[in-house]
């Protein structure tokens, strides 16, 4: 028997558009991209030119800072553009898609045969390292540091989140491998986070394991949630971090000896005309499964990942490395709303209680900010919706001070910026939580290493 | 509303940068944002928002004020034709009560939130919400005959060294209302307390015109029991304006002489319930206060010397400021703890000052608004110490498993 935690601070936003749940078929695109700046912590090194030819494993670039992480390109076909921006920043790296994708060989390995070494340059010459995440700073994983535990949240709670259960359908062997190989990485434990909805057996039976439930709302899914309720991070300590779909995709690796990041996608979002699941590589370009689809008439915002923490993308843009959700939502630039301070309306939606509640049970909501950012004013509005051990509002401030030693007290090692992305959501003062955290924890990363 | 959007969309180039009056942005943005919601998008972070803003929450605190502004307005009324003999009618009184205080309001608004617009355009920011509660504060803790000339030199000080030089709504270390009051309090003595400012003699714009009857005394019953000579509650008698007795309703409905805000508790009360149901004030303070409060009376009685000692709790709550600064003074969350244990001890520790101010101090009968002030200097020292503990915890944690 699983052990239960109950999270009860947190809130599920009812917004309209959740997937169907029906596998709607593969998408592909001429051309796929893959951007660096997914990739948090990670500067760039290219090891491909324009016209070279690379197939579905072959690494596109590496990271300066630790060259031994490389980033395999998800597709096979032709480098046809390196895309710079500002500073000679890369944007992204633009594939020219095979039809037919081919695969680099990696050789199918059987883990249990494997040390731990040998399973973690597996995954590091196959270039999808990056699948692993680590606490703190929440950036890819540094590999040569042992973490002390690995995370892994087998559920998404996220506003409109897609279904693992649904997603890990027929990757059951896949997952069982990759908490496998996952458990040669550490010499703690590995521990597998599951809802009281999860059904999928390879989730709820799975060895090799510590399971723990966690019921509640929103963020209960969230990694770092977990984290701290399970076995917090202490100062000095590394945790690494992943969700149950991209141990699937590790897991994939070895059993079948090929990189392949096609993932199943939700399509999500309440100007999404007909949602459901689509598999996509990542860096498929998404036009064509917009195109038709979407409310038209008003301007729109395209979402690669989900409402809050998701990546703002082009209606042309791409699936984003680590997202299984796609979000449409209205922009919200073209409406006008006249006295909102006074709005008895029930379209509008809010946490508290300063709106009359109609009985409604889902929202349409637009990327408004619906208010100017002021100074933190209203206090108790951040931990009614962070259930971890932590203060938030104060963590924030001293993040804002860039006070170290408050900062480490505080306990910044434990967060990452997802998991202030509820806080961001009812913030009556309109200020951009998730890009604090992001900043401190950069520095301090700095600062620190 | 089109028509105006249209207008407004027109003339907005002439605030935007290089335009003729870009040094007015700010007003404009205030005036722009208080018409029309915003259609800035999100940049960075949640693509969606609550719909709850800092507008939204301001308003809902006025709205909770507003029972507490009538019923005063009414009082004031009743109170003044009460001191002249005469029998007016419902109307009447509140008329004459509306048109004694809306002065006070348009001075410390006009003034309030002339500063606010000004500083917020030096210092290119958009304009703070906070003084639309304040501004409507100030005039309900101040007494009805305060000349409007205090009125605004007090709030114009308390809005600039109590507010902007500390960065701003959301940054000031004491509640501004009550700085202002305590500036007209420690500065015009004379109009602040004793017995000829609570009640408005003088006519309205030439209304209600007459000449105070005999046995008139306009002393607040916490003034009379602050005075008595008598040596015990139980030979004591609250008296209202024309020698009259208080009865404990009188209290409760508001119809005692006192500052406009805080006479009526059943209006009070009225507020504390839309605060509380709206989540925009924290019922914890308020309880806490009471709590505090209680405990302080109780320890009064039972060590009772005079009358004041004497006087059982429920007069304590319904006399003077205590329910008001409990409910709207104590619960504003900039000066207040700001963490949910730190409130507890804030509010009780409020409500046992406050008490103990007012039954120890000889000169002054009220202790509600030095008792919030004092805490809010606290505050910060209190929440210190709650999130000590919680640092401690994760110190010794990550000494443990080292």
């Amino acid at each position: 028997m699983a052990n239960r935690i109950k999270i009860k601070k947190g809130l599920q936003i009812p917004l309209l558009g959740e997937a169907e749940g029906t596998l709607r078929g593969k998408v592909t695109s001429e051309y796929v991209r893959i951007c660096p700046e997914d990739f948090h912590g990670v500067t760039p090194k290219l090891t491909v030119k324009v016209d070279d030819t690379v197939k579905a494993g072959t690494s596109l670039f590496y990271d300066k800072n630790y060259p031994e992480i490389s980033f395999a390109s998800p597709v096979s076909g032709i480098v046809t553009a390196i895309e710079r921006g500002e500073k000679r920043r890369i944007l992204y790296v633009e594939v020219k898609a095979d039809s037919a994708v081919q695969y680099e060989d990696f050789g199918k390995k059987t883990v249990a045969s494997l040390s731990g070494e040998e399973v973690k340059k597996s995954i590091l010459d196959a270039g999808i390292w990056f699948l692993i995440k680590q606490r703190p700073y929440d950036v890819v994983a540094v590999p040569g540091k042992e973490p002390r535990d690995i995370f892994v949240t087998g559920f998404d709670t996220a506003p409109l989140a897609p279904s693992f259960d649904f997603i890990l359908n027929g990757r059951e062997a896949d997952l069982q491998t990759g908490f496998d190989a996952l458990a040669k990485l550490t010499p703690g434990k590995v521990y597998l986070s599951v809802s009281p909805k999860t059904t999928n057996k390879a989730l709820r039976e799975a060895g090799n394991v510590v399971i723990t439930e966690f019921g509640g709302p929103h963020p209960a899914g969230n990694v770092g949630v977990q984290i701290n309720h399970i076995k917090p991070i202490n100062r000095g300590e590394t945790v690494w971090t992943l969700s149950a779909p991209d141990v699937a995709l590790i897991g994939r690796l070895f059993n079948e000896g090929i990189v392949d990041l096609t993932r199943t996608v939700a399509l999500t979002g309440s100007e999404v005309k007909q949602t459901g699941y689509y598999q996509m590589s990542v860096g498929t370009q998404l036009n064509s499964i917009f195109k038709d689809n979407v409310t038209e008439g008003i301007s729109l915002r395209y979402i690669s990942g989900n409402p809050l923490t998701g990546t703002k993308i082009d209606a042309d843009g791409v699936l984003r490395a680590y997202d299984a959700q796609l979000t449409v939502i209205p922009e919200g630039d073209d409406v006008h709303e006249a006295f909102g301070w006074a709005s008895l309306s029930p379209k509008r939606y809010s946490a508290g209680c300063t709106y009359p509640t109609y009985n409604k049970k889902k929202y349409r909501l637009d990327a408004r900010l619906l208010g100017g950012p002021r100074a933190i004013i209203v206090s108790n509005e951040y931990d009614k919706v962070f259930p971890m051990d932590i203060y938030p509002e104060q963590l924030i401030k001293s993040i804002i001070a860039f006070n170290i030693d408050k900062m480490e007290q505080l306990g910044i090692y434990e967060v990452a910026p997802e998991d202030f992305a509820l806080c961001e959501f009812v913030d009556t003062s309109k200020l951009e939580l998730q890009r604090i955290v992001r900043v401190g924890l950069d520095l301090l990363r700095k600062e620190m290493e | 509303m089109k028509a105006l959007r249209k207008y407004l969309d027109k003339i907005k180039p002439n605030f935007e940068e290089g335009g003729k009056l870009h040094w007015l942005y700010s007003t404009y943005d205030a005036f722009e944002t208080f018409l029309f919601v915003p259609n800035t998008t999100s940049k960075s972070g949640v693509h969606i928002h609550d719909a709850r803003d800092s507008k939204r929450t301001m308003i809902i605190v006025i709205l909770a004020l507003i029972p507490a502004l009538l019923v005063g307005m009414y009082n004031v009324g009743l109170q003044h034709y009460m001191a002249i003999g005469q029998e007016v009618t419902f109307l009447t009184r509140f008329f004459y009560g509306f048109l004694a205080v809306l002065p006070q309001i348009v001075v410390s608004y006009v003034v309030g939130l002339g500063i606010e617009f000004a500083m917020a355009q030096m210092k290119k920011e958009e304009v703070a919400e906070g003084f639309l509660v304040t501004g409507i504060l100030i005039p309900m803790i101040v007494p009805v005959d305060t000349p409007l000339w205090m009125i605004a030199v007090a709030t114009a000080f308390a809005v600039i060294f109590a507010k902007e030089v500390f960065g701003g709504t959301g940054y000031n270390i004491f509640n501004v209302a009550l700085i202002t009051r305590a500036f007209l309090f420690f500065s015009y003595p004379s109009k602040m307390s004793g017995d000829q400012v609570w009640v408005r003699t003088a006519d309205t714009f030439g209304m209600g015109k007459g000449a105070v009857i005999d046995g008139y005394s306009g002393a607040t019953p916490l003034g009379q029991i602050a005075t008595t000579e008598a040596g015990n509650f139980s030979d004591f008698a609250f008296n209202g304006i024309t020698g009259q007795p208080l009865s404990l309703s009188d209290m409760f409905f508001g119809f005692i002489p006192g500052s406009i805000g805080e006479v009526s508790t059943l209006a009070i009360l009225l507020g504390a319930v839309i605060l509380i149901a709206s989540g925009v004030g924290s019922w914890k303070t308020m309880l806490s206060v009471f709590i505090g409060g209680l405990v302080a009376v109780l320890l009064v009685n039972s060590f009772a010397q005079n009358a004041i000692m004497e006087m059982p709790v429920y007069y304590h709550f319904l006399l003077g400021g205590f329910a008001f600064g409990a409910i709207f003074m104590a619960t504003d969350p900039v000066t207040s703890a700001r963490t949910e244990r730190g409130k507890w001890i804030y509010g009780f520790l409020i409500g046992l000052l406050a008490i103990t101010i007012r039954v120890f101090n000889p000169g002054y009968p009220e202790g509600m608004m030095l008792a919030i002030l004092f805490m809010n200097a606290f505050a910060p020292l209190i929440d210190f110490y709650v999130i000590d503990a919680n640092i401690k915890r994760r110190m010794k944690r990550a000494t443990v498993t080292k």
